[in-house]
């Protein structure tokens, strides 16, 4: 991972603290209040690998992804991502503050997240939803965006669906456009928060195939937190399985749902297989 | 009867020009209204206390005091004070839009804040900047939820122009009010005002309506069915159907 291409080097600073892998929880605690979420976490994801965050509901699985997504502030610790801290900036002295609004915007740049309730915009139709970053944030030209888009729809196979409202789509419909737009901003990473998990489940298996298609025709670095293991088992390079805020086992899915170490995690699977 | 409406239709020039007062305090009052209320709306949003507490004190002010007292205050203390005199019209546009603008700037607070959290966390997820967010995501939700509360504020506002009367500009109650006077005809009168009056506010609540039609259609949300002559004529529609379906 030190002779990675993409891996700034230019500051010697960079250089000597921040690690080779593409993302890294460094000691990350995330607190509510008095509630203490994740617990001085520890773990790190090399690039185009596929990890899922498996656990009971509650332990802080959902909290990692939207940490990364910028969407909560760690309370303590820090998390790198491609070697430059994510939540947090250097100051004007070498040294780690907490991130500012465009520190922020430069880092998300890297990520895309789908979620649970696909939280398309029902003001934009189809088409619109999935140009409108790509236009206003990554500068794109309109027709450029919306030949990606129409691209995209035809990936996820709504092409047909290009003049509708978000309102005129069934759930795994609107999940499929939601999934079309995290890809058009040509994430590095994309973080998969439970995203079949408010569909019919008629609806589901469509979606997960699409989401095996792309993880096994891209190079995109996936952070997943699913209940379906079947999917995780497909999907995944790593399994992390989380109980209150702790990662108490990890380790490449054939480990961890054939012969896992812990009870607890035994206990878990035999409960949602 | 006969005595009064030969009066008022002798004089229709002069109904013109009440009505003209009366639509321009309305419309100009609203505009006013409209911006305060975005203005203090936002307002009341920011991170910075002293930008909220200056738009809660300015709500509270005038949401707290009568706006009879107010307009009387425009037009006779204040020239006392400043020592030049305010069009009677000048000070009841910025009466009126300051205290609908107050009101106002509640709904505009309330919807923007009824807009799901989710929306904004994927706007944020698709990097828009905080400008972005509310300009393309926040605002047009949050808008057709505005509409129906900025409706009953709008008429409301048309009803309080008859106080222009205090201060002496001709609106359309002086006018007619006039009229009575030389006719004596109060109940032909205050009858004339109540009928035009409600066509005044009904105008605005079907164009309010169409407003609100067309809002709730960008979000792909089906119109709202208010008015009784429309839901029944699309339940016609659906009538033959039915039947078709039976008989077969």
């Amino acid at each position: 991972m030190a002779t990675d291409p993409l891996q700034k080097t230019t500051s010697p600073a960079a250089a000597t603290d921040a690690p080779a892998d593409l993302v890294r929880f460094d000691r990350v605690v995330k607190r509510f209040g008095d509630h203490v979420v994740l617990d001085r976490l520890d773990f790190s994801v090399q690039r185009g690998e596929h990890v899922t965050l498996i656990g009971p509901s509650g332990s802080g699985k959902t909290t990692i992804l939207r940490l990364l997504m910028t969407l909560e502030r760690v309370s303590d610790g820090v998390i790198w991502v491609n070697g430059e801290p994510l939540s947090h900036m250097r100051g004007a002295d070498g040294n780690l503050k907490p991130a500012n609004e465009k520190h922020l915007r430069e880092v998300r740049r890297k990520i895309g997240m789908v979620f649970q309730q696909f939280n398309l915009f029902p003001n934009m139709k189809v088409l619109q939803n999935i140009t409108e970053a790509p236009v206003n944030v990554l500068g794109l030209g309109r027709e450029e965006a919306e030949e990606r888009a129409r691209e995209l729809l035809d990936l996820v196979g709504l092409s047909d669906k290009v003049d509708a409202h978000p309102s005129q789509l069934s759930g795994g419909q609107q999940q499929r456009v939601a999934i079309a737009r995290a890809l058009a901003m040509r994430p590095e990473i994309l973080l998969l928060d439970e995203v079949t998990s408010a569909l019919d489940p008629e609806l589901v298996a469509g979606v997960l195939d699409l989401l095996r298609e792309i993880a096994h025709t891209t190079d995109i670095t996936m952070l997943v937190v699913t209940h379906e293991m079947n999917f995780a088992r497909d999907i995944s390079d790593q399994v992390l399985m989380f109980d209150s805020g702790r990662i108490i086992e990890s380790g490449s899915p054939e480990k961890i749902f054939s012969d896992p170490e812990q009870d607890r995690t035994r206990e878990f699977l035999s409960a949602v297989l | 009867m006969g005595d009064f409406y030969s009066y008022f239709f002798g004089h229709l020039p002069q109904v013109w020009s009440g009505l003209r007062v009366t639509l321009e305090a309305t419309v100009l009052g609203s505009i006013v209204a409209l911006a305060l209320s975005f203005v203090f709306g936002f307002m009341a949003r920011s991170r910075t206390v002293l930008v909220r507490g200056v738009s809660r004190v300015v709500v509270e002010f005038f949401r707290g005091t009568s706006l009879y007292v107010q307009l009387f205050w425009l037009y006779y203390a204040f020239p006392l004070l400043a020592g030049y005199q305010l069009s009677p019209l000048f000070c009841g546009v910025v009466a009126f839009g300051m205290n609908y603008g107050a009101y106002g700037s509640e709904v505009v607070r309330g919807a923007l804040n009824a807009v799901p959290k989710p929306q904004w966390e994927a706007a944020v997820a698709l990097n828009m900047t905080p400008a972005q967010r509310m300009r393309r995501v926040i605002l047009p939700q949050a808008w057709a939820q505005m509409i129906p509360s900025f409706t009953n504020l709008l008429i409301q506002l048309l009803k309080c122009t008859p106080l222009l009367w205090l201060i002496s500009a001709a609106d359309l109650t002086t006018v007619v009010q006039q009229m009575r006077d030389r006719t004596g005809a109060s109940t032909w009168a205050y009858l004339t005002l109540l009928v035009l009056y409600f066509v005044l506010a009904y105008a605005l609540t079907l164009l309010m309506n169409a407003l609100e039609r067309h809002a709730k259609a960008r979000l792909g949300q089906r119109p709202p069915a208010r008015s009784l002559l429309r839901s029944r004529t699309s339940q016609q529609a659906a009538q033959p159907e039915v039947t078709a379906g039976g008989a077969l």
